[in-house]
């Protein structure tokens, strides 16, 4: 199958998954109890049934949820994501205003995880039962088990209160007067913490599923004759085994990928980082239904667009695989 | 509502407080500086008209003005209102207002925004205003362009107490008048006539205010700005707080074993006032209208018997805020102690049990999703009841599905807490009359109590003419609800407002750090 007709499938196919996902989310979160106006009105501390009434008819929810449905499916259809009745903004603006500061993180972490994981893992295959494999897994073990709110606060604690190296939350220094450069680093300074905690995680991931994959191959049988032949050992390492042991950590990494968007909730809110996941929770507990919707539509959006992209990426790293619908 | 609570020592705080309080009236303050202070969760908007959220209030209290203040022993104080007058029969009041006030547009503020302000804009939209504009008030009109009249259909005493910043901010006629108020786009840049002005709000991030420089009263704001920030974790909150990156944490913005350790370090100050007008009260809600055990008086006292409300107090809230006697906080007007009163008794609860023919029936507490010391005052009550044999469980939810049980009576038990907004016509009678079993809202008599005599008692008390003959009527309805226990009063929770020592004068009224930032500076 050629490249042309291999996307175009695959793109008709995920237009359709994305229209089902959508309609699905829309049910998903009307079966949460609440709903957005009770929910404003409950915050005030004061409410009465003519406020509620009000409320409701400013957020639409008076329609036939049928009614509703359609409005939004429509809306998406055209690339209207809504409006935030509860932010008074439109959908799109307040994630298009949220999705730098997300980019910016996931990325950095995306890029650290992958880089020096996938570095752990091919330096602790390659030196399998010496001490330094032993404490690369070891760590790789403890990164992995670690829950992420638990490194997440105690960084702050160690690298913010304790040595005072870096800020310990927000995305800039509030209130300094910067110019361009200045705040870069500024952004730069703040991003370290949060990035190297989202990104241990992976890395940890990447580490172990190197190592693994690369030691399965290593006993594989054209390795032994890449070997018998007189092909030098390093060259072994890094043009037999690590190149084909490297396909599950692309696996991997487009599934990182895919969550590059939606997948720093837990991050942003420790870390106070003004990201999509952020609003994407605080949607949630306000039931900001069309925030939701839009961020849930964005991040599904991603995970099927970067499926396609792993799917192509495989036919680079081992062109032997036909890529196919 | 806000957040969730936190508790502190109050001996220790009062003698902090009295002591920043000693030093701020010694000093003559300073112009200018920066305040950062923590605002959690991210208010959805600061059009304070429109919304009256806790984290709205506290914000938009600096852009916004009502008519009075209040301090706090909630005597009215001069804010847009110059003096006020009240007439014998105690049905009309004549408001003047101060001269030379500005909107932050540049248009003059005067009697015409008043009246627009409480008889059209906050009448329609406000949920406190509404009930009080509707059933007491016969007209609001301009006397001339600096008076303003509100005549009574009867002496209704809370109105004196009703013109609170959130609860009648002063609205912008040139803006909203014959607009969509909840579609007007100046919603987004809130125009007031307040000591700061909004300069910036990163979602996410922060909320920029800036001085107003032509404020009305010369010389105020002190401060050149303030910055709000926004960070979601309450550990990470405290943290900020001690890498220097804000200098207030607000009531309620870290958890309440944090409140003890910040407080001991240096230049920090910590005080429980500016709530008085809030005078938050807990209590457990019985759903009466399930009928069985809930429906049995002797039941509900058996539970008040069995719940150590002193260890809820001491230990769950770390030692912060006082024992209620019944229905009205003691920081509250009218508030009597002549009561019948609970002591922790287990054998006297277990006497109880028995008495109301409890068979062992299965009750659930339904906890208040505001976070860890909530969930840890359930289990302690869940405990205690196990002891004297009522077989409870706790179940648990978010906010809005919390919102959405209590709202609609979908429990057996439920926490709950409310300001009482300084007087019982306005922030007590709501829970306890029967007019008030309203479904939509978590706000009102939710455990469905129905009694004629305290039905009457609230409505004659809310506009008998003098404060004696209210005070008599609310001392005889204190007596009965004590008696009959309609919900379980838990604790006159303390929210205390922790700050660096060279923040001076930060809570200076009943309503602390919702008035804003106009008296306060930096030394």
């Amino acid at each position: 199958m050629n490249l042309l007709t291999f996307l175009g499938s695959r793109l008709a196919k995920g237009v359709l998954t994305l229209l089902a996902i959508a309609v699905l989310n829309f049910f998903l979160i009307r079966a949460a109890p609440g709903d957005p106006a009770q929910v404003l009105a409950g915050e005030a501390g004061a409410a009465d049934e003519v406020l509620l009434q009000q409320l409701r008819e400013r957020f639409g929810l008076n329609e036939p949820l049928t009614t509703q449905l359609w409005i939004y499916i429509k809306g998406y259809l055209t690339f209207d994501l809504g409006f935030s009745y509860r932010q008074q903004q439109p959908v799109l603006s307040l994630i298009l205003d949220r999705l730098p500061a997300t980019l910016l993180l996931t990325g950095a972490a995306f890029l650290v995880s992958l880089i020096v994981g996938t570095a752990m893992g091919a330096l602790a295959a390659r030196r399998a039962g010496k001490w330094s494999d032993s404490v690369i897994t070891t760590l790789a073990l403890a990164f992995y088990a670690t829950p992420l709110f638990w490194i997440a606060l105690m960084s702050q604690i160690v690298f913010a209160l304790k040595l005072g190296l870096v800020p310990n939350v927000g995305y800039e220094t509030i209130g300094a007067h910067y110019g361009v450069l200045g705040r870069a680093l500024d952004i730069g300074h703040h991003l370290i913490l949060p990035a190297l905690t989202l990104g241990l995680f992976f890395t940890a991931l990447y580490a172990r599923m190197m190592r693994a994959s690369m030691l399965e191959i290593a006993g594989a049988d054209f390795v032994k004759t890449a070997r018998a032949k007189g092909v030098s050992p390093s060259k072994v390492w890094r043009r037999h085994v690590a190149r084909n042991a490297i396909l599950p950590v692309v696996t991997l990494a487009g599934l990182q990928a895919g969550q590059l968007v939606g997948g720093a909730v837990l991050t942003e809110t420790v870390f106070a980082w003004p990201g999509i996941g952020r609003l994407m929770f605080d949607a949630l507990v306000q039931r900001d239904y069309s925030v939701l919707l839009g961020v849930f539509f964005i991040s599904s959006a991603m995970v099927v667009g970067f499926n396609i992209i792993t799917d192509l990426v495989y036919r680079i790293a081992d062109p032997r695989i036909e890529a196919s619908a | 509502m806000t957040g969730h609570v936190t508790g502190f020592r109050f001996g220790l705080a009062l003698a902090v407080s009295l002591l920043a309080l000693g030093t701020a009236q010694a000093q003559a303050p300073k112009q200018g500086g920066t305040v950062h202070v923590v605002v959690q969760p991210e208010p959805p908007m600061l059009m304070q008209g429109l919304n009256q959220n806790g984290p709205t209030n506290m914000v938009a209290g600096n852009i916004y003005e009502s008519l009075l203040r209040y301090d706090e022993k909630l005597q009215p104080v001069p804010s847009l209102a110059k003096s006020w007058e009240i007439s014998p029969d105690a049905k009309t009041y004549t408001f003047k207002l101060q001269e030379g006030v500005k909107w932050h547009d540049g248009k003059p503020f005067g009697a015409d925004d008043v009246v627009f302000s409480l008889d059209k804009f906050l009448r329609e939209v406000h949920p406190r205003w509404r009930p009080i504009a509707n059933a007491q008030v016969e007209k609001i009109e301009k006397v001339d362009d600096l008076t303003v009249r509100i005549t009574l259909k009867q002496p209704f005493g809370p109105l004196i107490l009703s013109q609170e910043v959130a609860g009648a901010p002063m609205i912008p006629k040139h803006i909203y008048d014959g607009t969509d108020y909840r579609a007007n786009p100046a919603n987004n840049t809130p125009i007031g006539t307040g000591p700061f002005k909004l300069k910036e709000w990163k979602k996410g991030s922060y909320i920029h205010l800036v001085k107003n420089e032509d404020y009305w009263q010369k010389g105020k704001p002190n401060l050149a700005e303030v910055y709000w920030q926004i960070i979601p974790d309450a550990a990470a909150r405290a943290v900020a707080y001690e890498t220097g990156k804000v200098d207030v944490l607000t009531g309620g913005s870290v958890d309440v074993y944090d409140v003890q350790r910040l407080s001991k370090l240096p230049n920090t100050c910590v005080t429980t006032k500016g709530w008085e007008m809030f005078a938050p009260h807990a209590w457990l809600t019985p759903n009466i209208a399930r009928g069985g055990p809930l429906a049995n008086k002797q039941f509900r006292q058996a539970m008040m018997f069995a719940i150590d409300r002193e260890f809820g107090k001491d230990v769950v809230w770390a030692g912060l805020g006082k024992i209620p006697t019944g229905p009205i906080s003691s920081k509250t007007k009218f508030y009597s102690a002549d009561v019948p009163k609970y002591t922790y008794d287990p054998a006297k609860a277990k006497e109880l049990v028995k008495a109301s023919g409890y068979k062992g029936e299965p009750l659930k507490i339904l906890a208040l999703p505001y976070g860890e010391t909530w969930s840890r005052w359930a289990e302690a009550i869940k405990q205690n009841f196990a002891d004297v044999g009522i077989n409870v469980s706790i179940e648990t939810t978010d906010v809005p599905g919390w919102t959405q049980k209590a709202s609609n009576g979908d429990f057996d038990l439920t926490f709950n807490y409310l300001y009482q907004l300084g007087d019982p016509a306005t922030g007590v009678a709501r829970n306890y009359i029967s007019t008030n079993i309203v479904k939509g809202n978590p706000f009102g008599n939710q455990g469905a109590y129905v009694n004629p005599e305290v039905d009457k008692l609230f409505a004659d008390a809310a506009i008998a003419p003098t404060d004696a003959a209210r005070q008599e009527l609310y001392t005889k309805v204190q007596k009965i609800l004590a008696d009959e226990v309609p919900v379980l009063w838990q604790l006159e929770m303390d929210f205390p407002t922790i700050y660096r020592c060279n923040v001076k004068n930060l809570v200076s009224t009943a309503i602390g750090v919702n008035d804003g930032f106009k008296d306060a500076w930096k030394d």
